[in-house]
């Protein structure tokens, strides 16, 4: 098993973790934007993707690293957008008059 | 120690990101620093990508360059749809993460391959299975709440079986060529394998179980990129993975709960068929009715009302004139609340970002709990598009299927007013004995049509 294994395995219990306290604390009021906010941020495969996509190892390394790039993208670029439209439209009743 | 190479730069930027990423959740716990969390999220993933651009081992940028801008204009659009698609775009945007994570996976393998290690081929395989799985199932899901696929579950006898020795066929070619890494030939069964069990996954889950299915793909989706993150040992995946998937793995327990059902109900229990019993039980009993003019009355002289939103009030576009009616309520001094079940709609919190794009301000939106609290004192309660989450039957019947699942308690309201179309059961084809409670008035008609009825009613009383 080689030693990358344990400390990735650390990372992830340990993110895992951090992200279940973070999320539990969100109010069912806020679980749309919660799935299109966490929806963004796992769009950060698209860093694998670039790298992929511009190492060039073989034609097809590359063309999957291109539809990669492109769906993750899209993701991050489409779940930061809506995640802060729907937030926009959550006012109180004191905002919604000022 | 004095200077960094510039992939220890580019780490450390990705553990930027990280944190970012983490505070980005964190500040989403309130309403009132959630665009804070927008924006760090923003700024970390921005880092990481700029950072990702200087990669020494990038030799070529033209092609990202294309894909980027590709994404944009994809992502662009997706970002802009009403908040009546949200579903569906999240049921895409879980297929477009998955399609990202399987094709890396993919080409990996093939760069490595056939000297693949066998702990390599473990991680590349699972993260692959899941990945092509997550992007088939998403793209069903997305399509049976495109309403391009039909709603109901499509089943037949054997059906667990069949999907079950799919998945393992998908899981044994994966352990053949862990232990045969030459064999390469049988890499694209595996994926055309896996992509098949996706689509068995979801094909027979109703409409009505789309809020757990969504989060479930969630944290599959999530699953995937963490995976990828151990294929590729990049830590920044991983815990962006872990993120999502405990996301996804919370709402999807949130969500059976509210339901009473357990993971494996929803996914092999394939409820929402229509029962044929359920039908000839409405005969016998009497339902008393009220046209706008009256339902107008009443809610003109109660004090409290709470209004329960369903997926019905979404199909019927109904969220405006919802809005119309609580804002003349409100007018008239009475003290109007929302009371939203976990389940309402098809995604978690779909019917908080509904009734928000409404202009409803998210004070007057109560969760479950706090609404049932509030019922016994509560003059009206309005039924708008919800049914089973409304069914007394829940609490007291012990035969039903829906017993045990915490409903809304609107049947200890004063007085009960469900708009609905017909009698017609719900989306658990089992009957409502709300409707025929002595307190229960039933408004039929179109959702949209009899709300913009009532407040043209209570208007016309205003003057």
């Amino acid at each position: 098993m080689p030693s990358d294994f344990i400390s990735n395995l650390f990372v992830f219990i340990l993110a895992g973790f951090v992200g279940f306290e973070v999320i539990k604390r969100v109010s069912p009021l806020l679980h749309t934007p919660l799935m299109s906010l966490t929806n963004a941020l796992d769009a950060i495969v698209v860093v694998a993707a670039i790298i992929i996509a511009g190492r060039h190892e073989t034609t097809l390394s590359t063309v999957l690293g291109v539809i990669a790039v492109a769906a993750s993208f899209s993701n991050m670029v489409g779940g930061f957008l809506i995640t802060d439209r729907m937030l926009r439209m959550f006012k109180t009743g004191k905002s919604k008059k000022s | 120690m004095n200077s960094f190479s510039p992939t220890q730069l580019i780490d450390f930027t990705y553990l930027v990101a990280a944190v970012l990423f983490i505070l980005s959740l964190k500040w989403l716990s309130s309403p009132v620093t959630a665009r804070h969390g927008v924006l760090a999220g923003e700024i970390g993933a921005a880092l990481a990508v700029c950072a990702t651009l200087f990669d020494p081992e990038l030799v070529q940028y033209k092609w990202i360059v294309v894909a980027l801008i590709v994404g944009a204009g994809i992502g662009i659009p997706l970002g802009m749809v009403r908040m009546t698609a949200v579903p569906q775009r999240t049921a895409l945007s879980h297929a477009f993460g998955a399609l990202s994570a399987t094709m890396i996976g993919i080409a990996e393998y093939y760069v490595r391959a056939p000297h693949v290690t066998k702990f390599g081929m473990v991680e590349i395989g699972l993260e692959v299975i899941i990945g092509s799985l997550t992007f088939t199932g998403s793209l069903i899901a997305a399509g049976k709440l495109q309403e391009i696929l039909p709603q109901r579950p499509i089943t037949y006898r054997g059906q667990n079986i069949v999907s079950l020795s799919v998945l393992g066929t998908a899981i044994v070619i994966a352990l053949i060529l862990t232990v045969h890494p030459e064999y390469t030939h049988l890499f694209p069964a595996m994926v055309a394998v896996a992509l098949f069990f996706g689509v068995l996954l979801v094909t027979p889950i109703g409409g009505a179980d789309m809020p757990t299915v969504i989060s479930l793909l969630n944290s599959y989706a999530g699953l995937s990129a963490a995976l990828l993150g151990f294929v590729l040992n990049s830590r920044v995946l991983v815990v962006a993975g872990a993120l999502d998937g405990s996301s996804g793995f919370i709402l999807s327990v949130i969500m059976c709960k509210a339901m009473n059902r357990s993971f494996t109900n929803v996914m092999f229990g394939a409820f929402g068929q229509v029962q044929a019993k359920a039908a000839g039980t409405t005969e016998d009993k009497t339902v008393r009715s009220a046209t706008a003019e009256e339902a107008a009355a009443i809610l003109a002289s109660a004090s409290k009302v709470v209004i329960v939103p369903g997926y019905g009030m979404a199909v019927a576009q109904a969220q405006h004139k919802v809005r119309e009616l609580f804002d003349v309520l409100t007018k008239r001094g009475v003290d109007v609340k929302f009371g939203i079940h976990p389940v309402a709609g098809r995604m978690p919190g779909h019917m908080n970002v509904l009734l928000a794009e409404a202009d409803i301000p998210y004070d007057r939106l109560m969760d479950m709990d706090n609404v049932n609290s509030d019922l016994p004192q509560t003059d009206v309660a309005l039924v708008i598009g919800a049914n089973d989450v409304t069914n007394p039957a829940a609490r007291t019947d012990a035969g039903s299927p829906i017993y045990g699942m915490p409903i809304i308690d609107v049947d200890k309201a004063h007085t009960v007013m469900v708009i609905k179309r017909s009698l017609s059961p719900g989306f658990a084809g089992i009957d409502n004995p709300l409707y025929y409670m002595n307190q229960t008035l039933m408004l039929f008609g179109d959702a949209k049509a009899f709300v913009g009825d009532i407040v043209r009613e209570l208007g016309g009383v205003a003057h």
